[in-house]
């Protein structure tokens, strides 16, 4: 692993000026540092990464949603400058993301893996943030960058509730197209009957509910008295 | 490697049939050749496929929720019902990723077990593909009654390693669950050196067959830019003409010590697909040869690494390896406690069937069978 993060992040700061690129460092033994992107310049740096010479990061590998309803937990795994925010000073580009008034909050992320198949670097790690884990719940589709985000698109869209613009076919993809909510996000609570799905026939089987109101309780009952007799 | 044309655009079809004339088939869920329960829902014009859409979920049990839920050591036995044909490579996996979030070091003894594990299982894999990929062609049972007669020999030698046929469990963070049995390094070595009569026998046998030349070849080509675009990885990619293996390139472990090609195919179609596993096989024996020679003494396990209590600090990881159907990852996070963060797999299954519908447009629908078999897919992966 011999391309260094901090200096592409830098070389992006500096050809994409529009672009807001932050590098956050990773406090892992891994090292695997990453650039955090905004959203609306997303397919913009995707793009430039994907075909200036030098860097060539021609494969998107991996692309995962990560759900941070508490912003502080976020910060501890990727942090500007190893824990310390007053340094934040030397960070390569001005984000828009401003520390010291609000912490990062509550928020939905996209962790990219990029390699280079033509130079055999990688990995670069990229990650995107939605604005909140409610309506504004979007993030740019690099789909028509790297066609391999398709179905992992489609995936973290199903499982977090993340609202890719831009992709051409946004779909349920594990879950089933009926479903409502998004398993993967930390507040997901399980349903107390896990046979019951919401289905087309819900009004026949209700419908079939109605047929014979009284005739498993009845049957109870009796069966009841008869133990309580015996006694 | 740039990607002169739209990477969105599919070939188009001017079939100059109405649309009242075009057939829905649904492919699927229940049938042999799709390898599980897999659906795809096919538009038809007469036999020519003109859309396929394929519908996924049918497995899913949501294994990210649970490993999120539990300890680091406890997602291990979940990870052999991944892709449940290659157990010891999806837990080779896993342990590397741990490793590489926690800075772990392994044991040489253990890299040793593990690559010889590692590499038995991409061998059983490709076998047992020979003999569904046959199968698919219509071949049904006498190919595939040949792979498994050589699988049970592999089941004999991982069931004495690790105590289960397939869901092993085997690997752990820092090295291997158990040492080597007394004696089973001979049996492997046995097994390794017959192998390549059976690769001959089995290759003779279907390499010159009219039908599968006539069913396989120009079938189901896309150009190599989109095959990496599209991320595909494994045998096809290698197929389509591009080397590139996770093993030459990251050589985790200790894969540099070994003497070992990448093969790659020229025109990507089913047929040299198939070829590619042939030579790959024959490269894992040549790195099996090596490393059995070579297995040093030593502890089969880092003795400082306590997996049962096992807790990382904060970050995160992602870890790869070129497992037999393309590059398995695990991306984790760790919030430093017990249970990961997040827990995500990068499974090659799914993301290799992507450009499934690129594939097909435009075949007849018997090809649509040879395209998915030739794309070797296993339906606990890719709807985990």
């Amino acid at each position: 692993m011999s391309i260094i993060v901090e200096e592409i992040a830098r070389q992006i700061g500096k050809d994409l000026p529009s672009a807001g690129v932050t590098y956050l460092e990773n406090p892992s033994p891994s090292e695997q540092h990453s650039i955090l992107v905004e959203s609306e310049s997303l397919v913009e740096v995707m793009t430039y990464l994907r075909d200036t010479s030098g860097l060539e990061f021609d494969y998107l590998s991996n692309l995962s949603g990560v759900d941070w309803p508490q912003g502080d937990v976020a910060e501890k795994v990727a942090n500007k400058k190893s824990g310390d925010e007053s340094e934040q000073g030397e960070a390569v580009e001005e984000g828009a993301e401003d520390q010291g008034e609000k912490p990062a909050g509550e928020f939905l992320e996209v962790v990219y893996h990029l390699y280079s198949m033509a130079l055999k670097e990688g990995p670069l790690v990229l990650r995107a943030r939605t604005q909140d884990r409610g309506e504004n719940n979007a993030v740019a589709s690099v789909t028509p960058v790297y066609r391999s985000a398709e179905f992992q698109e489609r995936e973290a869209f199903d499982l977090f509730g993340i609202d890719f613009t831009g992709h051409p076919d946004l779909r349920r993809i594990l879950m089933w197209d009926e479903y409502e909510d998004f398993p993967m996000r930390k507040d997901y609570v399980n349903p107390d009957d896990y046979e019951y799905e919401p289905t087309p026939h819900a009004d026949t089987l209700k419908r079939a509910e109605a047929h014979y109101p009284q005739a498993e309780p009845e049957q109870a009952e009796s069966k009841d008295e008869q133990v309580e007799s015996q006694d | 490697m740039s990607v002169k044309e739209n990477i969105l655009s599919k070939p188009t079809l001017e079939t100059g049939a109405d649309e009242d004339q075009l057939l829905r088939v649904s492919l699927g869920p229940q049938h042999p050749s799709t390898h599980g329960v897999f659906r795809m829902n096919v538009m038809l014009d007469g036999e020519t496929v003109v859309s396929l859409k394929p519908v996924f979920g049918y497995l899913h049990r949501n294994h990210e929720k649970i490993a999120e839920n539990i300890p680091y050591l406890g997602s291990m036995p979940y990870t052999d019902r991944l892709d449940y044909l290659c157990p010891l490579t999806n837990n080779h996996a896993y342990a590397l990723a741990v490793e590489k979030l926690a800075g772990i070091e392994v044991p040489e003894r253990a890299e040793y077990i593990r690559i010889i594990t590692s590499e038995l299982t991409r061998v059983m894999n490709h076998t047992v593909f020979m003999g569904f990929f046959l199968g698919d062609l219509g071949a049904w049972g006498s190919a595939l009654m040949y792979a498994f007669r050589e699988r049970e020999k592999l089941f004999d030698l991982f069931e004495e390693l690790t105590g289960a046929r397939m869901m092993t469990n085997y690997m752990r963070f820092g090295g291997c669950r158990n040492d080597l049995p007394a004696g089973w390094i001979e049996k492997a070595k046995t097994f390794v050196d017959g192998y390549d009569a059976f690769l001959d026998e089995m290759e003779s046998l279907i390499t010159g067959n009219e039908i599968l030349l006539a069913r396989t070849q120009n079938i189901g080509q896309v150009s190599k830019e989109l095959m990496v675009n599209a991320g595909i990885t494994g045998p096809m990619l290698r197929a389509a003409g591009v080397a590139y293996d996770v093993r030459k390139v990251d050589s985790y472990g200790i894969y540099d010590r070994f003497d070992f090609k990448v093969p790659y195919g020229e025109k990507g179609d089913c047929y040299d697909r198939m070829m590619i596993r042939f030579l790959e096989m024959r490269e894992s024996l040549k790195i099996l040869k090596q490393a059995i020679a070579d297995i040093p003494e030593g502890d089969y396990v880092n003795p400082k690494i306590k997996s049962a209590k096992f807790k990382a600090k904060p970050g995160e990881a992602y870890a790869r390896i070129e497992g037999p159907k393309g590059e398995l990852g695990f991306h984790l996070i760790s919030d430093g406690g017990v249970n990961p963060y997040r827990y995500h797999v990068r499974p090659p299954s799914f993301v290799n069937l992507t450009l499934i519908e690129d594939m097909c447009l435009g075949l007849d629908l018997a090809d649509v069978v040879v395209i998915l078999g030739s794309v070797d897919i296993v339906l606990g992966e890719v709807d985990r």
